[in-house]
């Protein structure tokens, strides 16, 4: 089912995250789980041979609510993809920086704090 | 890192700045019409970020920080964050059974639906929200192009 | 009826003006922050007491009884957590004026601070779950980029760690909510609730394992506390109370306890794995704090006990076990804000936080020695502190849910912890004078204040269980939290 391709996607960003070992690789890996769970929220609303949710002049009322797909997922993922992108950012911005204390990618190498 | 500072090609540039021009209309065009379409504040607001990287990868980051300074991004930053709360709480005032983020100005002016003045607040908390995203945009790039990744050892700095 | 959204808007409305303004002129940035919590605070109290109350955001009142819009509500546990958050965020922004003088840019600071702010008033005052998830991202972004202020090596290495964790545990609750939203169609958590109605099918305890788990790594309970010793102590010290004094509470324990309890109902399987989470914790914690060197560490490790604790109490699900849990979880953010602030000082005195260098502080610094000792004194439950008697009334509320193993744990973890910070106060203020001592200094007048003002709430807590506060402040959340499936009617009914 096409569920089950969204949860092998979520496994494989966290295949990504849990052992991988180059910090950007992490970061890849982290943007991966949160697109699988963002096209698992789209796929919910979806309704067989659905059209796009749009209102316009030419639109009928019942025919939009017997046939169109559900926006209230669509927009949940726009605000979702906002926030994945903000932390994307920030932990771009924090890798670089750890580069630039430790001179390594390697988060094995990156251990500091200990106990 | 020549690419950063002198920018590419002339045949890029000329190409470029034709384009920029309409990627800048199209992420307006997003923005305006974001009760009606899909689109709306966070997509047209990136998309016009892209028109001013689109000039930071093709011209160099110069002229890049000439056209936008990087103090006069982060104040219209923070200008369109309070434009959108502002408008939330006018919901609170205006009398009409207020309460936050009402929209004030579709019970008070209806426009016809689905033409461009007729949504009330929503066009107008589009672009403050467009301006917001696409000053955080423009600053994030640029903050991560200007900072000179350079490995000092631990013993040296301070 | 107004003032509910102002809880939010406020400090937004301040993180974003602070930078504009504040930015050449670092006084003016102290005084506008410190101003708005302290107007949070005033607010929070003047709605102490108001019965439940439900706010419908832009005026979508629901239609034919089923909600089309996002609602927050004001019932007894959102106005226990509002008090909360804001009392402590006031002391946290008083102590800061002076501590934050070393670093650069505090106009930043201050913005970030408010927004963490805003997301945890967000969080504990809405009824919607994506709302939920919006504003537990805002306040978790903003505390990850404070965890990392400083810009040195530890701060950033802490600060990656404890961003991957959270965005996993936040990515776990947003694919739980998802799945509540497929099978009951509706995203507000009173109708939820009533849909599902208690009878829970596999997918329900599916749900229910991802909302364990995203909010008890937000929480810090014991499989995923991995984050916590290295983000609590490489914060600035202002940053690390907020963090472990009022964060992990509201975002996860909170938020947890909202979930399982309002919107599933208490089964007697989520009622075990509560129980079971909060002991692990709690005896994980305490073990793991004992071998510490570093100040700020042993009190990390000591947050995740208590945290413990406070999950323990909720997983009685009696009456005297919840309103204990709170109580205990309003007496925790005191004494442990405190003793974060305690060992800010401490790091402000005399540069460093390495137990073994640390000693005979007490001559050079007697206002902290004061406050430390009343704030460990309560925390390992000495008569007549407050968490004496949060941790009592724990106890007796496992013994009166005849589960007395869970009493045995809670009273051992109890002689430990007393054990570890006895020790703990020997190294630091007593004892013989180490590398430290000759160069320390007493702290400036606002650290000093905030301090103080913690300790004498220390002292005063311990009387919020006579009868009159109880009722007003404790009872009604404690109501409210375990008569969970009741929620849905009064939200609905108004």
């Amino acid at each position: 089912m096409h569920y089950a391709l969204c949860l092998a996607l979520f496994l494989v960003g966290l295949y990504g995250v849990m052992v991988k070992r180059n910090l950007i690789k992490i970061v890849i890996g982290l943007i991966i789980m949160e697109s699988a769970v963002n096209i698992f929220i789209v796929m919910i609303g979806y309704r067989k041979d659905g059209i796009a949710p749009i209102m316009s002049k030419v639109m009928d009322p019942s025919v939009f609510l017997a046939r169109s797909v559900d926006p209230v997922p669509q927009a949940l993922v726009l605000t979702a993809i906002v926030i994945g992108l903000g932390v994307t950012a920030m932990t771009v911005a924090i890798a670089l920086r750890l580069y630039e204390k430790y001179g390594t990618y390697d988060i094995k190498e990156i251990r500091n704090l200990k106990g | 890192m020549d690419s950063v500072t002198k920018g590419m090609t002339p045949i890029v540039q000329t190409v470029s700045g034709w384009v920029k021009g309409f990627i800048l209309v199209f992420g307006i065009y997003l923005v305006l019409y974001g009760h009606l379409t899909p689109g709306g504040g966070f997509g047209g607001g990136v998309v016009v970020a892209m028109a001013l990287v689109l000039l930071v990868l093709a011209h160099g980051k110069e002229e890049g920080l000439k056209r936008m300074p990087m103090h006069v991004a982060g104040e219209l930053d923070s200008v369109g964050a309070l434009m959108f709360l502002v408008i939330a709480i006018l919901g609170m005032f205006a009398g009409l059974g207020g309460s936050f983020f009402n929209n004030f100005i579709a019970k008070a002016y209806p426009g016809e639906p689905y033409t461009l003045l007729s949504a009330g607040t929503i066009p107008l908390a589009n672009i403050a929200i467009a301006l917001k995203v696409a000053s955080s945009l423009f600053v994030v790039f640029m903050m991560l192009v200007l900072l000179r990744v350079v490995y000092t050892e631990p013993g040296k700095d301070s | 009826m107004q003032i509910i959204p102002l809880f939010v808007a406020i400090p937004l409305g301040a993180a974003f003006f602070i930078p504009m303004v504040g930015r050449k002129n670092p006084r003016l940035s102290d005084t506008l922050a410190n101003f708005t919590t302290l107007a949070l605070f005033i607010m929070a109290l003047s709605v102490i007491g108001k019965a439940t109350e439900v706010y419908w955001m832009g005026g979508w009142v629901p239609r034919l009884g089923i909600p089309i819009g996002i609602n927050l509500v004001l019932d007894g546990v959102s106005i226990f957590m509002l008090v909360t958050i804001t009392l402590i965020s006031f002391l946290v922004t008083l102590y800061s004026i002076q501590y934050m003088d070393k670093f650069t840019s505090k106009a930043r600071f201050y913005s970030l601070f408010l927004l963490m702010v805003a997301g945890m008033n967000g969080v504990a005052l809405t009824g919607d779950l994506f709302n939920l998830y919006v504003f537990l991202e805002i306040a978790s972004i903003s505390s990850y980029a404070l965890v990392a202020f400083g810009g040195q090596h530890e701060e950033l290495e802490a600060s990656f760690k404890y961003l991957v964790l959270g965005s996993v545990a936040s990515t776990l609750i947003l694919l739980g909510i998802a799945i509540t939203y497929a099978m009951t169609g509706t995203l507000n958590m009173a109708q939820v609730s009533t849909v599902i109605g208690g009878n829970f099918q596999p997918i329900h305890l599916f749900t229910i394992a991802l909302f364990i788990a995203g909010f008890g790594l937000k929480a810090a309970l014991v499989p995923f506390h991995a984050w916590l010793p290295d983000a609590h102590p490489s914060a600035p010290a202002p940053i690390s109370a907020m963090l472990s004094g009022v964060l992990i509470k509201t975002l996860g324990v909170y938020a947890l306890a909202r979930v399982l309890l309002n919107i599933f109902g208490m089964t007697p399987l989520t009622s075990y794995m509560l129980l079971i989470l909060g002991t692990i914790s709690m005896v994980v914690g305490v073990l793991l704090c004992m071998g510490q060197d570093d100040l700020k560490r042993f009190l990390a490790y000591s947050s995740i006990s208590q945290i413990g604790y406070i999950v323990l109490g909720f997983g009685l699900g009696t009456r005297l076990g919840i309103a204990a849990a709170l109580f205990h979880l309003i007496n925790h953010a005191v004494f442990k804000s405190l003793l974060f602030l305690n060992s800010g000082a401490v790091e402000y005195g005399t540069g460093t936080r390495d137990l073994n260098k640390l000693g005979g502080l007490k001559d050079k610094m007697p206002v902290t020695t004061a406050t430390s000792i009343i704030g460990s004194m309560s925390i390992a439950g000495i008569p007549p502190l407050s968490g004496f008697w949060s941790k009592l009334f724990i106890i007796i509320a496992c013994v009166q849910a005849e589960r007395y193993g869970f009493a045995a744990w809670a009273a051992g973890v109890s002689v430990l912890t007393l054990a570890a910070y006895l020790r703990l106060l020997r190294r630091t203020f007593y004892g013989e004078p180490g590398e430290a001592q000759p160069a320390a200094k007493e702290v400036p007048i606002s650290m000093k204040l905030s301090m103080v003002a913690l300790a004498a709430l220390c002292v005063a807590m311990g009387l919020l269980w006579m009868p009159s506060a109880q009722r007003t402040f404790l009872i009604p959340a404690a109501r409210v939290l375990q008569e969970g499936l009741t929620y849905a009617s009064s939200v609905l009914g108004m």
